[in-house]
């Protein structure tokens, strides 16, 4: 990976010749730790093991679920990482072989107490705000709220609001440098008036980073000086056309670790025993995502579906993005993913009939008791589908937050005159090479052809894209190893975390039951040649191993608006690769893609399409519903 | 996992209740550690800074924001009166005056010559913690609450709505299963903390609110119920503020699932006696259950439920299912087999082998999807 190792400020040590890392996730519900190897000369990821996150009474120690974490790890690997009191960590290594003991270095990632909350405001909605939000989330936080000058708001209703959320930070920016002082102002001013209060350390001063026009620096120290725990940073619009997130995003880890984490319970036992600053799990992530795309040169999404969130990112011409949907997630918050989606929706993609106040409650017991597994086939039929709505509003809300830039000037033609809509979308489905999936339901799906179809489903890629999942939700991990071994953290990355499931081929066309849609020619490695056509509304798969090369392909439209990506009615010919799924055509349409609305055509059609994949074993007895 | 099941909701004939009774802000606590207190005592109070009304004298008035430091007839940190005259700008040599007079009472929180902005302040408003439950006064927390300690009977509830009430507590189902409906709900029942069954209707939660129940205790209600009362979907599980009229604690889960026997035996048991109970809920970090507490005499006779929470998993524990396809159902650990087993669902988990108490039938289920429940 490209990011430079530096060695650990307080240590000094150097890490770019460890020998073994442990790493650990703590988050909400579970701390996740992984052991990583030299193993020849390579690193590999060689153990793992998990314990409940001790956040909360009666514990109140983050570390003791990192230690009874590494405890597991200690057993499977037979080896001693435990101080004799296991209370302690032992690094570095010492010995090596049978004879190894500890780890040379212990790094963390967090998002543990509800994660990074912020509070971010700038002087316009679609300008300096949404670019401060964009900094915030990046960073890796959860923004309760965008404060701007147009939010449609009173100004004593943003009081109130700025009052009631209790962020841990607040970020404000708002005009460009050298510009109008006072809109940012009047901000700052609200801000003090309002006087917030951190959610964790009551006594304590609310971090509030500035980051807008440096000519109302002198003015900004003046109102809020004493009042908040300001930190000063340069402007992150400096000039309209362009941003410049980054000191804002340094500023927010660095608080991050100085006054949020430094409350929470632990927090500062887990700071001083890793050797690289901990990093929120949602930042470590981007890490990875941004050097998955700059390496193989790839427009990525990557996607973290959680219990309570769901994390989008994605790196399209050298532009990064992160949105959080704070409560869209597969346990407690799939309620609320009922909410948003409404039943039809989720409907839309079960196999079968079901009473609709029956699935109401099951989707709430889920959430009120949200560490149970699906049992019977239905239930995975169930979860799985509230996954694919889950996963379409998340990357819904990334399309619209992931916009060129407002106010940017440029040449207008004839045809924006007649364009209705907001901003456009850097997210070009056409474009999108790889998809990749983490967090439980797509990484422990019990076939991976089952992750596949509900990233297909929930994304409808177009043209030709590839697909991967996170084998063991280790991303986060390797994130912030990056930051310091770029070599381990990329070899363990292609090793052991990206599990390659295979190449999606879906043209965008319009519904045309029942008439021939498109054909596929293909030379697989070896020699081997398969061929076919697929009529409106089919799914095809072929398989083939990532390990075993690529295939030649000639894809041919059979209808004159079928488009994969070289024009409508034009042939596409290219290189297409496997994976545990292997390649998997999908002539079902796009823009319109469709799924008949009656009960018996959706099931049907579903179960057509899954036995097309072989996406789930038979119907069996003890899957049907019963009390 | 070293814990992969989900420990069981507190049910307790007798056990030491501490809560901590904490203000939103520092403020004074008004009681002492080894004070006796009663639920609705205030233990600490505060004042939340008043409103705040910026007002944009530079538009208002006409002027520059530079000038408006001038014009004010009040400085910051004075007091003004609502309609008291706060600004005047005066024209042709004082000729012709233009004033604006302050919408609110309160005090000038600060002027700026940079925006022309005039920050109001109202005057703070009270804020006071009460004791929720009788008890003494066992530790104070500087500035901020203090921790009551009771003896008592408590029961965790699974998902509640609405906030905190206390009333004497009485039996309205006969069997742990009865659905009860609206018309079961009467004038009698008002006032009280009310012992239901398998079920609450809709219209049974209604009509409570119409009445003037206080809380309503049942083993089960409607999720799509939820909505229908509300207004509104709860997507994600963080209860307390509602505005229903009654507060509502759910023992068991949504639909209809009867009262586990325990709960219900121990809620009848004190009838008449003042409970404090709970609708607030926080399923996700910072774990806040429903509750009902039940403070009781040193000497009180204790009703036997036996510890659950301690038992942990193992064959021969009582257990619930909480979800499909043996969701309710109630049933004794077999065996645990150390071995992952493949579900039907072809998920890979740790089971246990559960023999259910009605059909003595064994079935294989995953450690996950069941919940330690207390003896009996």
């Amino acid at each position: 990976m490209s990011t430079p190792a530096h060695p650990h400020a307080s240590s000094g040590r150097d890490f770019s010749k460890i020998r073994s890392v442990l790493a650990t996730d703590c988050g909400s519900t579970t701390t996740k730790a992984i052991l990583i190897e030299l193993v020849g000369s390579e690193y590999r990821l060689t153990s793992r093991g998990e314990a409940p996150t001790t956040v909360e009474a009666p514990v109140e120690d983050v570390t003791q679920g990192v230690l009874n974490a590494v405890r597991e790890i200690q057993e499977l690997r037979g080896r001693k990482f435990l101080s004799d009191d296991g209370k302690k960590l032992i690094t570095p290594q010492t010995g090596d072989g049978d004879g190894a003991v500890g780890a040379d270095i212990y790094i963390s990632t967090s998002s543990a107490g509800g994660g990074l909350q912020m509070m971010v405001a700038g002087v316009i909605a679609k300008m300096t705000a949404e670019s401060a939000a964009r900094a915030a989330l990046g960073a890796g936080a959860i923004v309760m709220d965008t404060v701007s000058t147009d939010d449609k708001r009173l100004p004593h209703q943003r009081i109130e609001r700025i009052r009631q959320l209790r962020p841990d930070m607040i970020l404000l920016a708002g005009g460009t440098d050298g510009g109008t002082l006072s809109h940012v102002v009047e901000l700052a001013e609200l801000l003090a008036a309002a006087n917030p209060r951190p959610r964790l350390g009551i006594g304590f001063d609310l971090p509030v980073i500035y980051a807008g026009n440096n000519k109302a620096r002198p003015e900004i120290q003046r109102i809020l000086g004493g009042k908040v725990a300001l930190q000063i940073v340069d402007n992150l619009r400096p000039v309209l056309e362009r941003e410049n997130l980054q000191p804002a995003r340094d500023a927010i880890h660095e608080l991050f670790m100085e006054h949020v984490m430094a409350q929470a319970p632990g927090y500062k036992k887990l700071m001083e025993m890793a050797d690289a600053p901990i990093m929120p799990t949602p930042g470590a992530m981007g890490l990875i995502i941004q050097e998955v795309a700059r390496r193989d040169k790839l427009a990525v999404v990557g996607v973290d579906i959680g219990g309570a969130t769901t994390d989008v990112f994605s790196e399209f011409d050298g532009v990064f993005n992160r949105t959080v949907s704070a409560n869209l997630g597969m346990s407690y918050s799939v309620s609320n993913v009922l909410a948003e989606a409404g039943l039809p929706n989720i409907l839309r993609w079960v196999p079968f009939a079901i009473d609709e106040a029956e699935l109401r409650d099951r989707i709430g017991n889920k959430m009120i008791r949200p560490t149970t597994i699906p049992q019977t086939l239905e239930e995975l039929k169930i979860e799985q589908a509230i996954a694919r709505e889950a996963l379409r509003l998340a990357f819904l809300q990334h399309k619209l937050f992931a916009v060129k830039l407002s106010g940017v000037q440029k040449e207008r033609t004839i045809a924006d005159a007649f364009s209705q809509g907001g901003q456009e979308s850097i997210i070009d489905l056409g474009k999108l090479g790889l998809i990749v999936g983490s967090g439980g339901v797509l990484s422990h799906a019990p076939r991976r052809s089952q992750s596949a179809m509900m990233m297909i489903d929930s994304f409808l890629p177009e043209g030709v894209t590839e697909l991967a999942v996170d084998s063991i939700f280790m991303m986060p991990h390797l994130g912030v190893l990056s930051t310091v071994n770029p070599k381990a953290a990329t070899e363990v990355f292609l090793k052991d975390c990206l599990v390659r499931i295979g190449t999606c081929v879906a043209p965008v066309g319009p519904p045309a039951p029942g008439k021939p849609y498109m054909k596929y020619e293909l030379t697989l490695p070896g020699g081997k040649r398969e061929s076919g056509e697929l009529a409106y509304g089919q799914l095809k798969q072929i398989a083939l191993e990532f390990e075993a090369g690529a295939a030649d392909a000639v894809l041919t439209p059979l209808h004159k608006q079928v488009d994969f990506g070289r024009g409508k009615g034009h042939a596409w010919q290219g290189k297409l690769r496997g994976g545990t799924a292997g390649i998997i055509f999908d002539a079902r349409g796009r823009r319109p893609f469709e799924i008949p609305t009656s009960e018996k055509d959706r099931v049907r059609a579903l179960t057509e399409w899954n036995a097309a994949l072989d996406l789930y074993p038979p119907d069996e007895v003890s899957g049907k519903a019963g009390k | 996992m070293a814990q992969a099941y989900t420990p069981g909701l507190k049910v307790t004939g007798k056990t030491t209740i501490r809560k901590t009774r904490r203000l939103p802000l520092v403020g004074t606590v008004t009681v002492r550690v080894g004070d006796r207190v009663t639920a609705d005592q205030v233990v600490a109070r505060t004042e939340l800074p008043g409103k705040v009304f910026p007002v944009s004298l530079a538009n208002q008035l006409g002027v520059l924001p530079e000038e408006v430091p001038d014009i004010m007839r009040k400085k910051a940190g004075e007091h003004v009166t609502k309609d008291e005259v706060l600004a005047e700008k005066k024209a042709f040599f004082g000729f012709i005056k233009t004033d604006f007079k302050s919408p609110i009472t309160g005090v000038v929180e600060s002027i700026s010559k940079i925006t022309g902005q005039v920050i109001l302040r109202e005057p703070p408003i009270p804020v006071e913690v009460k004791a929720y439950i009788d008890g003494i006064v066992v530790e104070e927390i500087p500035h901020e609450g203090v921790v009551v300690e009771a003896e008592g009977a408590l029961v965790q509830g699974i998902f509640g709505l609405a906030g905190e009430v206390h009333a004497p507590i009485m039996k309205l189902a006969r069997t742990p299963d009865e659905v009860i409906d609206e018309e079961k709900i009467t004038d009698a029942l008002k006032g009280k903390v009310v012992i239901g069954g398998a079920l609450l209707t809709r219209g049974a939660l209604k009509r409570c609110a119409e009445v003037g129940v206080t809380a309503f205790v049942t083993g089960g209600f409607r999720y799509n119920d939820v909505k229908e009362v509300l207004g509104y979907d709860v997507g994600v599980a963080i209860t307390g503020h509602e505005k229903l009229g009654t507060t509502l604690v759910v023992t068991e889960g949504f639909g209809k699932i009867a009262m586990a026997h325990a709960t219900f035996d121990l809620l009848c048991a004190h009838e008449g006696k003042i409970a404090s109970l709970s609708g607030a809920t926080q399923i996700r970090a910072g774990v806040i259950r429903p509750e009902v507490i039940i403070p009781l005499a040193k000497d009180a006779k204790v009703v036997e439920t036996a510890d659950a929470v301690d038992l942990g998993l193992d064959v021969g524990a009582p257990v619930r299912g909480i979800r499909a396809p043996y969701f309710g159902r109630i049933g004794k650990v077999t065996a645990m087999p150390h071995e992952l087993m493949k579900m039907p669902s072809e998920t890979k988990v740790r089971v246990l082998e559960v023999e259910f108490e009605d059909t003595h039938e064994r079935v294989l289920c995953p450690r996950a999807n069941v919940e330690t429940i207390e003896r009996r």
